[in-house]
């Protein structure tokens, strides 16, 4: 905006600062200083000839007021300099008038400009700011509600959503440095062009706070790497979803959860990190249930299945695994069915201990089945310390649980109807991996009582022909 | 005021695709039969080129390197090229 030359003064009539200083404004005017005076709450107030009402905000946004009054010298168009509160020296300088104020006290604070007051400042920024979106704006209809108004467009999972309104969703993409019209990749099955605008309205819908919404962009940016296959993923017939496991200082900047219940409810970071990536899947891919999503049963996990490892522990962390150091913050996606819990409250040393996780990881699709789905294994405290008081590493635990999966190849027949592809592996009486090199993960996480581990089996097409899990770093 | 939402959904994909219309005749078509990986679609798509060699048409047979993917943009365009119509066997 162009600003009218010589002084220009902000004030409300409900900051006694501004009151105060009301005969001042007018020796400035009697002075014959070119005075302009934006009043933000009264338009009758000051008592001076050039008094203009700015109670919609509009030139105190612009002029980035934060306290009222506040006193601007303008030369050429341009800001020279300015004073904020009444303090009389400054004043005088600013104006060039030496006896300003001579009866009023040196000092007094100001008071907030009206044009920052919470929930203003976000509508001043979209009304006057560059905030631009391109999104359709939908009115909901008068005496309806918001809510409900949100499940009848088909945008929910079955659950609630924050209605996405144009400041939530401003203040949502203030969690980000990334422009909302940035492209990050195709959605499937629609193959739909995903902006960071979308993310943003889908990471409000899911219940986030801006500062999840970098964890959001990395968790979006891994799901559509071809590696994850995230088309074949969202439309099998099996129970999987994506999972997220979250990794570095970000776990604490934003208060995940990595310990008790940490594949549970509660925790509102990880319950809507996980949702808004398949709120996303739903509403910008087209990937429903029951049409493209064909899953037989599906899981709870396709609500939502995000959580954060617990990186006080001497093993190498998922992030660790992933080439990155551990003040860098990442997100790992995996493909995931539901939880299998793991009990053995009798082991006390490493080696009892896989053969216990590694008989229940035999049920893993089929106890029949080899060269199965990938699986992680969430090794909960008790059981780590296991591990650790012998000083088993994570690769040495891991490579202990694959040694220990070798299957007689004849116990590869399934069912009654003896499996005509297992033969000839059951006849040569080789041993044939469960799991496949690489197809064993384990993260620590989880509460400190209970001599518990987790497996979370993986979707049956794994690999190239399939998923892999993909780590990306989350950045601001 | 009425409360004013900002659409999530993709809006500018385009919800609904046109098929093309089916032929009136098969005769002097040439028929993709193209198999997506899924186990026992060959044997669907065997006894099918079955039928249609009998009936004095032309097939050619596809495959895709896995059912999980779309098909690859060459395999498509190969498709395309060289056939009219495609039969798909999306048996399991």
């Amino acid at each position: 905006m162009i600003l009218p030359d010589g002084l220009i003064a902000v004030v409300k009539r409900d900051c006694p600062t501004c009151v105060l200083v009301e005969p001042v404004l007018q020796a400035i005017e009697n002075a014959n200083h070119p005075l302009t005076v934006y009043a933000q709450d009264d338009a009758n107030f000051p008592a001076v000839k050039q008094c203009i009402d700015d109670i919609d905000l509009e030139v105190s946004f612009h002029l980035k007021v934060e306290t009222v009054p506040t006193l601007i010298r303008v030369a050429g168009g341009r800001e020279q300099a300015r004073v904020v509160g009444w303090e009389r020296g400054e004043w005088r300088a600013l104006t060039g008038i030496d006896d300003l104020g001579e009866n009023l006290p040196a000092y007094r604070p100001g008071c907030g400009s009206r044009s920052v007051e919470p929930g203003i400042a976000e509508q001043l920024a979209i009304r006057y700011g560059d905030f631009h979106v391109a999104s359709r704006r939908i009115d909901v209809p008068p005496l309806e509600d918001d809510i409900e108004y949100c499940f009848e467009r088909g945008w929910s999972d079955g659950l609630p959503l924050v209605p996405p309104t144009e400041v939530r969703v401003y203040r949502m993409l203030q969690g980000t440095h990334r422009a909302p019209a940035e492209v990050l990749g195709e959605v499937p099955p629609n193959l739909v062009p995903l902006t960071i605008e979308k993310v943003a309205i889908n990471a409000v819908m899911a219940g986030c706070k801006p500062e999840y919404l970098p964890v959001v962009i990395a968790t979006v940016e891994a799901a559509l790497e071809p590696a994850f296959c995230l088309h074949g993923l969202l439309a099998t017939t099996w129970f999987c979803g994506p999972m997220v496991v979250v990794n570095g200082p970000v776990r604490e900047a934003i208060g995940m959860n990595w310990q008790g219940n940490v594949l549970g409810q509660g925790n509102r970071a990880n319950a809507t990190i996980g949702r808004a990536l398949q709120l996303i899947v739903r509403n910008v891919g087209g990937g429903r249930p029951q049409e493209a999503d064909q899953s037989t049963f599906g899981s709870p996990g396709k609500l939502t299945f995000c959580f954060a490892e617990d990186e006080d522990t001497p093993w190498q962390t998922l992030g660790e695994d992933g080439g990155f150091d551990r003040d860098q913050s990442t997100v790992t996606l995996f493909t995931a069915d539901g939880v299998q819990g793991v009990v053995d409250q009798k082991s006390r040393e490493p080696g009892a201990l896989i053969d216990s996780i590694a008989a229940s990881l035999r049920t893993v699709d089929h106890i029949n089945m080899a060269n199965a789905a990938d699986a992680v294994v969430v090794i909960g405290p008790e059981h780590g310390r296991v591990f650790d008081e012998a000083l088993w590493s994570k690769a040495k635990t891991t490579a202990a649980l694959h040694e220990r999966l070798q299957i007689p190849g004849q116990d590869l027949a399934m069912g009654t109807d003896k499996s005509p592809a297992a033969l000839p592996v059951a006849a040569s009486g080789a041993l044939v991996p469960k799991f496949r090199a690489g197809g064993l993960q384990l993260i620590r996480a989880g509460g400190k009582a209970g001599l518990f581990s987790a497996i979370i089996p993986g979707w049956l097409m794994k690999g190239p022909l399939g998923s892999d899990p993909v780590t990306k770093e989350i950045h601001a | 005021m009425n409360t004013v939402l900002l659409d999530p959904s993709a809006e500018l994909g385009s919800s609904e695709r046109e098929p093309l219309s089916a032929p009136d005749s098969l005769d002097g078509l040439t028929i993709a039969l193209l198999d997506i990986s899924k186990t026992k679609g060959d044997v669907l798509l065997d006894r099918i080129d079955v039928h249609f060699t009998e009936r004095g048409l032309k097939t050619l047979r596809f495959k895709k390197p896995t059912f999980t993917r779309p098909a690859p943009l060459d395999l498509l365009q190969e498709i395309a090229q060289r056939c009219d119509v495609v039969v798909e066997g999306l048996a399991d």
